[in-house]
């Protein structure tokens, strides 16, 4: 069996080695395969209107006018970095996504209205939650407060960041003190949660927004999928953790197609 | 076996104090409050007023079982939204009442489970940890056993954090961690060896402010209930603004 299947993989290797540029694309989703012209600028699968996942830079240059980066250098404390597994995967990481943390952050525009922006880039180790991670945001936070500014967050994150341990967990409330301070002073945040938003980004900044949107088909939750089966012995349904299901459940404000998420964060933050 | 294994284990213990003893030892008298006030009463978090010394206080943990049946009730230790919701709204009550917090934590993590998915675990879990920092009264946590993620971080945000001589404070279990990082759950000891969880690594690292000895007997407890007395009058000293400032300086030092 398992012999069979390596070489049915190998199979397909080798056809999709053939195949310029990787022509069809299958939809994570709703499985659907397509001509990979038709997901367009907005990657957006035809069928199910789910949105492909983004790197940081392309999330900005399709959502926003102008964008300045701020605090670009900053990455993991050195004392973290004897982990040499670990500054490895840093490393390439850097390399994959051309920043220096799995978050960019910085000042936006929508047309004339000005905000700070920070977003999240999945593929520098899962988007976890680093110590520069909530570094970043909190002092996105803290200048934003200072400049009287909105917040929009695009949240993108497997959780913690397991090999800086406890110092992921405390960056839960650093993040949160910063949102916090910002709300107090009467400003808008709002949060987008992206595909795959789940463990402490959740339970805390990605879920403190005093508007919290999301993506269609969006993968939301705490706790991992696999230690839910584990703990309760059985299968989830296969809406379970998504958007719709948090939107159903009364956790998110509303559903927003990618290609109309410029004009719907463009509308909130003149209503606000 | 590892030395931070041990404490794991310790941590883990059966013979460790229960919670709600804990409860009775501190206190000259404690009442439970109960319910969420949206849907539930969540059995994992035990909760109320109590008064130490005479000075009223509010009182919300994260308990275990003491046996088969309250372990199965109260998911082993794990919280539901709904116990954060009845937790975050006593909390938000001694605010209004101006009576100083003490939680007590002992919980491998926020229960995974269907249910707390569909009922918000993470929005609970965040508001606590954001409303939670910003409470004007002394708020003291003290993690008694184990200490799992946010589901422990969800109640430790106050002032100062205290843990019991045989603890532990992490961002998920050694198991959960051995299995993301090698793939191998039975590796765990190992794993409690790099994760840097026991008291006195915590202590070294600023997570935790002061360890506790293990409250076992009546002058354990008598310790324990001393330092809560004492910290609770050094707090209820400062102006809410030097009260808040101090605490946002604990939280934003972690970078
Ligand atoms: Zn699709």
């Amino acid at each position: 069996m398992k012999n069979n299947k390596s070489e049915e993989t190998k199979d397909l290797q080798a056809l999709m080695d053939k195949v310029p540029d990787h022509l069809f694309i299958k939809c994570p989703v709703c499985e659907e395969n397509f001509y990979n012209k038709k997901l367009g600028e907005y990657k957006l699968c035809p069928n199910c209107g789910y949105g492909f996942r983004l790197g940081a830079q392309e999330r900005i240059n399709m959502t926003v006018d102008e964008f300045t980066p701020i605090d670009s250098e900053v990455s993991a404390p050195k004392r973290f970095l004897s982990d040499e597994k670990y500054a490895g995967k840093l490393e390439k990481s850097k390399k994959a996504t051309d920043l220096n943390e799995s978050v960019q952050t910085g000042f936006a525009k929508i047309g004339d209205t000005e905000f700070a922006l920070g977003v999240m880039d999945s593929r520098f180790i899962m988007g976890s939650l680093g110590t520069a991670t909530g570094e970043k945001l909190a002092r996105l936070f803290e200048q934003a407060t200072e400049k009287n500014l909105p917040v929009v967050v695009f949240s993108c994150s497997g959780g913690a960041r397991m090999q800086e341990g406890i110092h992921s967990l405390m960056q839960m409330a650093k993040v949160s003190q910063a949102v916090s301070d910002h709300a107090e002073k009467g400003l808008l945040y709002i949060s987008v949660l992206t595909d795959p938003t789940t463990g402490g980004v959740t339970a805390s900044y990605a879920m403190e927004g005093d508007i919290n949107i999301s993506e269609p088909h969006t993968l939301i939750g705490f706790a991992g999928r696999r230690v839910i089966e584990k703990t309760i012995q059985q299968r989830p349904p296969k809406d379970f953790q998504r958007a719709e299901t948090l939107l159903k459940n009364g956790f998110l404000d509303a559903i927003v197609k990618r290609d109309e998420m410029k004009s719907v964060l463009a509308k909130l933050l003149a209503w606000n | 076996m590892g030395k931070a294994y041990d404490r794991v284990l310790a941590a883990r213990s059966a013979d460790k104090i229960s919670i709600q003893d804990l409860v009775a030892g501190i206190t000259d008298d404690f009442m439970e409050l109960h319910g969420d006030r949206a849907y539930s009463d969540d059995p994992a978090v035990y909760a109320g007023i109590g008064t130490i010394a005479g000075q009223p206080v509010t009182i919300t943990s994260i308990q275990k079982g003491n046996d088969t049946d309250e372990n199965i009730e109260r998911h082993f230790g794990s919280a539901e939204p709904s116990g954060y919701r009845k937790a975050l709204r006593l909390m938000k009550q001694a605010e209004k009442f101006n009576r100083p917090i003490i939680n007590l934590i002992n919980t491998p993590g926020a229960y995974p489970g269907m249910d707390a998915e569909y009922k918000g675990q993470g929005y609970m879990i965040a508001q606590s940890i954001m409303q939670g920092l910003k409470l004007k009264v002394p708020y003291i946590s003290v993690i008694i056993g184990e200490g799992g993620s946010g589901g422990a971080l969800a109640l430790a945000v106050g002032d100062t954090v205290w843990a019991l001589e045989d603890s532990i404070y992490s961002v998920l279990s050694p198991e959960g961690y051995a299995t993301i990082l090698w793939k191998d759950s039975s590796k765990a000891a190992e794993a409690a060896e790099q994760m840097q969880l026991t008291p006195k690594e915590l202590l070294d690292n600023e997570i935790i402010d002061k360890i506790i000895p293990e409250v076992k007997d009546a002058k354990s407890m008598q310790n324990f209930k001393e330092a809560l007395i004492e910290k609770i009058n050094e707090l209820n000293k400062l102006p809410k603004e030097e009260l808040l400032a101090q605490r946002h300086e604990r939280y934003r030092k972690f970078n």
